[in-house]
């Protein structure tokens, strides 16, 4: 394991992790044995061709899913052990998600999709605003905020998206397929803002299958048939 | 996640898709306005056909003679038997026989007869013989002129009170008040003209004579049997205790030994009454079954637009895990937003079966069941919470990878 930041606590800990589909003969093994270490501020970019298990990786890493065996500790939590209350609260603090296809809640303005984690945060009203034009504003979109998503660009959708698994201010950012359905321009955007919230110190782990997406990461792993296969860090690390 | 948040987000989901709101609004609306509606509509002719019976008077009983028909002078002896028939002095003795619960017992005898003026005659006239006290007991009520009186009765005098219809048959273009009539060839003075009322037997009310029955006897039908005795109750309450009285009276009086062959029935109105208000509970039954049905494709009807949308926003509730919605703020939102369509529906019904009730259904004033409200508007806020809340806790139970998966 190429650690380089070893005097900071690992924010993600996974060991031994497993996720089987089906059961007997149908089974599929997705994951097969997964140990990862991420620590704070960290950039990860997880590589592989489609089937090979990162987007397994990836719901189990944003408690979406949970893995068949194996321990994943996330800031210091066993998520196996959490109530499902507990990992409500997990996924509303210490994650923010960005999916591929953006997942904006549809006929809610733009400032009402990053007021919802929020809302479930239980945060009042006056701050929640505040926070979520913060987070608007971040990605150069708080002149959209009354914006239904159908109004917006992908591009910015997916900015609405990113302000809104900013807007709590996680422990951890994760991104699955984050550029995959946009284009050039939009995906320049989406990685410039990646690259500030990291040079920020946000603990970022974002799926990909494009190298010039994995290339601004600061460490690449690579997956394959459900496991981890290199771990490198990348080019551009500046440690 | 406070209340007002989660009534917030439901007002939201009701919004976002307006047409379909509109459209489970109407199903309830019309489910709930329509149940209401119709058993207002039962309820209504309940009451009007109570009304109509209360109206014959709840606290006379009414003695028939079984076998002595209209005017037979014959003693109807059963069996060889002594047993005497009712007749104006058995009606006296009842009368005086100082009965507890009885405060007045009217003899009638009744006959067909054919009655003319100087111009026009009319066959088969329904002609009644009775005492003054009739017009108490009776529904027959005198408009203008008259009564006869207890005197008319004694000195069997010529006088009769006719139907409002047989005054205008027989004196097409003046009053028949004052005038004389010839019932089968005795003369008679009009001295009253009833009152006219709807029918509610098998003679038209509007077209009898009525005179006294001294006379009435005298002239056609002899000193036999009457055909019917009116009692009169101290009270409404009474009316039991007097059909008690009068039928053991009646026995001692006509010397009956064997008071399973009485020649005589004693009914009273409130059997009757009893009767009509149940077959009109078993109308009002019907239409509420009508009623039910309508109430339960509606129900259905709102139960697809519940199970639709909530499956239509699987996705949205995946989402909203991802974010950190706890199960019970999913199942709080899609709960609120489900009562406030159904509630909304439902009392926009129960506001338009009230504005219906004002009018005349098929000619029943409909009146509205109290608990027929609530009954109605539980049922489809129920059926629309339920459908509306099972699959979004369905959904909300899901890891929300599966739920963001679906569609």
């Amino acid at each position: 394991m190429t650690n380089l930041d070893n005097d900071r606590p690992p924010v993600l800990r996974l060991h031994g992790i497993q996720q089987v589909y089906g059961t007997g003969e149908a089974a599929v093994h997705a994951l097969r044995g997964i140990d990862l270490d991420v620590a704070q501020g960290d950039y990860v970019a997880i590589m592989g061709p489609s089937g090979s298990g990162k987007s397994t990786l990836m719901n189990l890493l944003g408690c979406l899913d949970i893995a068949s065996d194996g321990v994943y500790e996330l800031a210091g939590h066993d998520v196996r052990s959490l109530t499902e209350r507990e990992l409500a609260t997990v996924r509303n603090e210490e994650i923010g998600f960005v999916f591929q296809s953006f997942n904006l809640v549809p006929r809610m303005t733009a400032l009402a999709n990053v007021e919802l984690p929020l809302i479930y945060g239980g945060v009042r009203r006056a701050e929640r605003r505040r926070l979520a034009l913060e987070a608007l504003d971040l990605v150069g979109l708080a002149d959209r905020a009354d914006h239904q998503p159908q109004q917006l660009s992908g591009g910015q959708q997916q900015r609405v998206a990113i302000a809104r698994a900013l807007v709590t201010s996680p422990t951890l950012v994760l991104a699955d397929e984050p550029t995959g359905n946009l284009d050039s321009a939009s995906t320049e955007e989406i990685l410039s803002i990646l690259d500030s919230l990291a040079d920020a110190g946000r603990t970022i782990v974002i799926i990909t299958h494009e190298e010039n997406v994995a290339e601004r990461a600061h460490r690449i792993l690579t997956i394959s048939d459900g496991m981890i296969i290199r771990d490198t860090a990348a080019a551009a690390v500046t440690a | 996640m406070s209340f007002f948040e989660i009534l917030r987000s439901a007002m939201r989901g009701v919004t976002a898709n307006k047409l379909r709101s509109i459209l489970t609004l109407l199903g309830v609306t019309i489910g709930v306005g329509s149940v209401i509606l119709l058993l207002a509509v039962g309820n209504g002719s309940a009451q009007t056909v109570q009304s109509a019976i209360a109206g014959l008077g709840t606290n006379t009983l009414t003695v028939r003679a079984s076998q002595a028909g209209g005017g037979g002078a014959e003693t109807a002896s059963t069996a060889g038997s002594s047993v005497k028939t009712i007749t104006t002095a058995v009606a006296d003795q009842l009368d005086s026989a100082g009965l507890g619960h009885v405060k007045e017992v009217v003899p009638q005898v009744s006959t067909s007869l054919t009655v003319s003026s100087t111009s026009t005659s009319s066959t088969d006239v329904s002609v009644i013989g009775s005492t003054a006290e009739y017009f108490d007991v009776s529904t027959a009520k005198v408009a203008s002129g008259a009564a006869f009186t207890a005197a008319d009765v004694t000195t069997s005098a010529k006088v009769a009170v006719i139907g409002s219809e047989l005054a205008s048959t027989l004196y097409p273009t003046g009053s028949a008040l004052g005038q004389t009539i010839s019932v089968d060839g005795s003369s008679f003075t009009v001295v009253g003209i009833l009152a006219s009322q709807s029918s509610s037997g098998f003679t038209d009310p509007n077209t009898v004579v009525i005179a006294p029955i001294t006379r009435v006897q005298k002239s056609y039908m002899g000193y036999g049997a009457v055909s019917t005795l009116t009692v009169l109750a101290t009270s409404s309450d009474d009316v039991t205790a007097a059909q008690g009285e009068v039928t053991v009276m009646l026995n001692q009086l006509l010397g009956v030994t064997d008071t399973s062959d009485e020649p005589f029935t004693v009914t009273n109105q409130s059997s009757l009454l009893e009767t009509a208000a149940a077959s009109a509970t078993s109308f009002t039954v019907l239409l509420g079954a009508v009623a039910a049905i309508s109430l339960l494709v509606g129900g259905i009807g709102v139960t697809n637009v519940m199970l639709v949308t909530v499956t239509e926003r699987t996705r949205e509730i995946g989402i909203r895990k991802a974010l950190g919605a706890t199960r019970g703020a999913i199942l709080g939102q899609f709960l609120t937003e489900a009562a406030t369509l159904t509630l909304l529906g439902g009392v926009l019904g129960v506001i338009g079966a009230v504005i219906g009730t004002h009018w005349q259904i098929n000619g029943t004033q409909p009146v509205i069941l109290g608990y027929s409200m609530p009954l109605a508007l539980g049922v489809s806020v129920a059926i629309g919470v339920f459908f509306g809340v099972y699959p979004a806790a369905r959904a909300a139970r899901m890891r929300p990878i599966q739920a963001l998966r679906a569609i």
